[in-house]
């Protein structure tokens, strides 16, 4: 009971300081951000006061098993549901700019414009769904790996909670017009202070975990995600640098300018992809893979050079973003000669996935998981090979400022990381609820060629796209002049911005026979149906070659 | 002892493997990012930067806050297709006020960076409201609400002030003036003051065709207007300073 009021005062401490907030914010935004904090305050006061247990009965909707399990895994869980829920909201998003870009009238000014709502999928994909994955399969994998539960149960719980308050911030804010306009930091000076404090308590969870491990070694697995949890605080600390307005305003300036805050940026950017989207996503690999396959990792010794050499050369590729901008040509060339060396070690972490499938190959068949696993490391070796292509100076002076870009970003994020983390989530459910299995694998069969299929209008489509653009941009005629207008250009791709939002919706309605899917799996239930693979057999056949023995005379 | 062996070493221990992985990710932001600090060719020398009035700023602001970055691009790369189009390719120095920097990463639309006085004031407000009354196959959203919204540019002279604390060089008299600055550079009716000498090249008129209030699009056009006509890329001493420029 006493604690039960210690926790109604905080939560009354901090409605006071936010209406303080809204008193005195300077502009719209930062008083909508303090009343969300406020009214989140009001609703936690209440809550308390009442001595009701809401987080129990959000369990009872999610139909969580109450039985205490021998892993912490209930932060797990709200992840997995987190992902699938940001998931969806953050492909909607993208689909519909999708479709904005094809139809220009489906913008409503001011709150739903292409510029507002872009960086919301962006970091609604990247940070929600992918973010959130992340958190969940590193706390399942970390346990699992170390023999040990979660260090810091209660701290577990606010790096999950945290982190949703800095989503709802970060893209509330977009729609409000909140943005530092440096692409994947959107959000501002308030906010990044904020997921600066979730982190270092994730960090925290995570090390302290470790520091806990019954076993001798640390698994590969968290390698990788103890590289991207370190550098993804270090380039979130030092891309943010900036400089409020007020204190109780929104708005802020980015401490460096021009060349040097392009660069800083760009170093964040592409290390956003390089230790976000790639190192987490592979400890995802390096775990699930082989537990799915059921064999070991291919090499050990090649996860070693793997490990090093990818989070050594990928901090460098950061200016092939800037290629023959004002940014020094040094800076550039090195920035282009480390992306064409990244394509090895980026190989290498390929193989060593889709080789750990040596021996199991006929699983490809058979299990629609296994499948999306490998058709994930398939899509992660293209894009990788895209990659280094179009950090060549040659190439990138084509494909900058195109849609090949975007392409190129696709291949990699839907195919890559979305259907990595559409199998872990798949190999997750059952064994988070307690299920014998998920409720149809046909369902992840329909849903895994719906994403294929998705993908490739998607990147076919901004192949062609962005090469057309770029080639018409540099059209000259035979008077020597530009023979394109610029609008000539925007007409020429409407047919494959339709195309491109056709591949979108198909991945999202993947991702709606997803949700439908777990939700079933959730209550309990499984579907009847014919098993994905079923050797035949033909009772007729089943003789031997000679028809009737009776018929040899007996000597 | 094989690199397997000594790698077991790191691996049996979280300090030496999580310092190990920020050694490995440090070196490559340090050596790339921090001489562009201190070389001093970073950023050449050119005449007529000057940091963006009060009103540019909001304008700016307001560019930032829409997310014009998201399809405009304020880069010109040295193509001859690229400067046949859009001008002069563009140099470090013009960006050197910019807190960020807008350079962008994508070209929906076309490259703004020398955008300032290619169209009128007018075309810029009715393209605005509705692109597509202009452009026909345009596929940029409609910004009409910035004609009906006031400016709230909540303090211009705390906006000064934190811009000046990241480094860019105003006077004590620029922030002090800051709020009349940002009236009298939309209202020709009004006295400037001494505007045109501490902001040289800035553009004193009504922008948005309703003398009647200081309206968001006022700002915003007042930004687009001048983007790219601060340096006279052709002028003798920026001629030289590109000639310098080449052997960085």
């Amino acid at each position: 009971m006493e604690a039960a009021l210690g926790r109604a005062g905080l939560w009354f401490l901090i409605l006071f300081l936010a209406i303080l907030a809204i008193i005195g914010a300077k502009d719209a935004a930062f008083a909508a951000h303090a009343t969300i904090i406020a009214l989140a305050a009001f609703v936690m006061i209440w809550v308390t006061a009442a001595r009701y247990d809401p987080l129990a009965r959000a369990q009872g909707m999610f139909h969580m098993p109450t039985d205490p399990s021998r892993y912490d895994d209930d932060p797990v869980r709200w992840g997995v549901i987190a992902t699938m829920f940001w998931g969806m909201v953050g492909m909607l998003a993208g689909v519909f700019i999708a479709l904005q870009l094809a139809y220009p009238a489906l913008n409503f000014e001011p709150y739903l414009n292409f510029g507002r709502v872009r960086p919301l999928h962006t970091s609604a994909v990247i940070f929600a769904f992918g973010g959130n994955a992340l958190i969940a399969t590193s706390f399942y994998v970390v346990q699992r790996t170390c023999r040990a539960r979660l260090a810091f149960p209660s701290l577990a719980r606010f790096v999950f909670w945290g982190y949703q308050l800095f989503i709802v911030l970060a893209a509330s804010g977009y729609l409000l017009g909140v943005t530092q306009s440096r692409e994947y930091a959107e959000p501002e000076w308030y906010v990044d202070i904020w997921l600066t404090i979730v982190w270092v308590s994730y960090g925290a969870v995570f090390i302290g975990t470790i520091i806990r491990r019954h076993e001798p070694h640390i698994y590969v697995a968290n390698w990788f995600y103890l590289a991207f949890i370190i550098t993804v605080a270090m380039l979130h600390l030092v891309n943010n640098l900036a400089m409020p307005v007020s204190l109780l305003g929104s708005r802020s300036y980015s401490a460096f300018a021009g060349v040097q805050d392009a660069l800083t940026q760009w170093w964040y950017g592409h290390n956003a992809v390089g230790f976000f989207l790639t190192a987490g996503f592979l400890a995802m690999m390096y775990y699930f893979v082989p537990k799915q396959a059921e064999r070991p990792i291919y090499s050990y010794r090649l996860s070693i050079i793997h490990f090093w050499s990818l989070i050594f050369l990928y901090i460098w590729a950061g200016p092939h973003h800037l290629h023959y901008t004002a940014l020094p040509d040094w800076a550039q060339t090195l920035g282009m000669v480390f992306s064409v060396m990244l394509w090895m070690p980026s190989w290498g972490g390929m193989i060593n996935g889709l080789m750990t499938l040596n021996g199991a190959w006929d699983k490809v068949r058979t299990d629609p998981i296994i499948r999306m696993m490998v058709m994930a490391l398939a899509f992660y070796g293209m894009s990788t090979f895209e990659g280094p292509v179009l950090s060549i100076k040659a190439v990138n002076s084509l494909s900058h400022y195109t849609d090949w870009t975007i392409g190129h970003v696709h291949s990699g994020a839907l195919g890559w990381n979305g259907l990595i983390t559409f199998a872990c989530v798949y190999y997750l459910v059952p064994r988070l609820w307690k299920r014998e299995r998920m409720f149809s694998l046909r369902m992840i069969n329909w849903h895994f060629w719906l994403a294929t299929i998705g993908i490739v209008f998607y990147a076919a489509s901004m192949w062609v796209a962005g090469i057309t653009q770029g080639l018409m941009w540099r059209e000259y005629g035979p008077d020597g002049y530009l023979v394109n207008s610029f609008v000539d250009t925007v007409a020429a791709l409407h047919p494959m911005f339709i195309m491109r939002a056709f591949g979108g919706g198909l991945y999202l309605l993947g991702g709606a026979i997803m949700t439908y899917n777990i939700w079933m799996t959730l209550k309990g239930r499984i579907r009847e149906e014919a098993p994905m693979s079923q050797p035949e057999y033909d009772p007729v056949k089943d003789r031997p070659i000679i028809a009737t023995p009776a018929q040899v005379p007996a000597e | 002892m094989s690199l397997t062996q000594q790698h077991k070493k790191l691996e049996r221990n979280v300090t030496l493997l999580g310092v190990g992985a920020f050694v490995a990710v440090a070196i490559g932001g340090i050596v790339e990012i921090a001489p562009l600090f201190w070389i001093e060719n970073t950023i050449e020398k050119v005449d007529g930067m000057r940091p963006y009035t009060p009103l540019e700023q909001a304008g700016r602001d307001i560019y930032i806050r829409e997310g014009c970055y998201t399809c405009h691009s304020q880069m010109i790369r040295p193509f001859r297709d690229e400067v046949e189009r859009y001008g002069h390719y563009s140099l470090a120095a013009e960006s050197m006020y910019d807190h960020p920097f807008q350079w962008g990463s994508k070209r929906t639309g076309p490259d703004l960076a020398r955008v300032g006085g290619r169209y009128s004031d007018e075309w810029h407000v009715q393209h605005l409201k509705n692109p597509q009354s202009v452009v026909p196959q345009s596929v940029m959203p409609s910004y009409s609400f910035l004609a009906e919204t006031t400016l709230k540019a909540g303090d211009p002279a705390a906006t000064l002030r934190a811009l000046q604390r990241v480094g860019v060089p105003y006077s004590e008299k620029d922030i002090e003036q800051a709020p009349a600055d940002m009236l009298a550079q939309a209202d020709p009716e009004k006295d400037a003051g001494d505007l045109l000498q501490r902001y040289p090249k800035s553009q004193i008129r009504d922008f948005d065709g309703n003398p009647s209030r200081l309206s968001e699009m006022d700002a915003l056009v007042a930004y687009l207007q001048m983007l790219g006509t601060l340096v006279d890329v052709n002028s003798a001493a920026a001629q030289e300073a590109l000639a310098e420029e080449k052997g960085r």
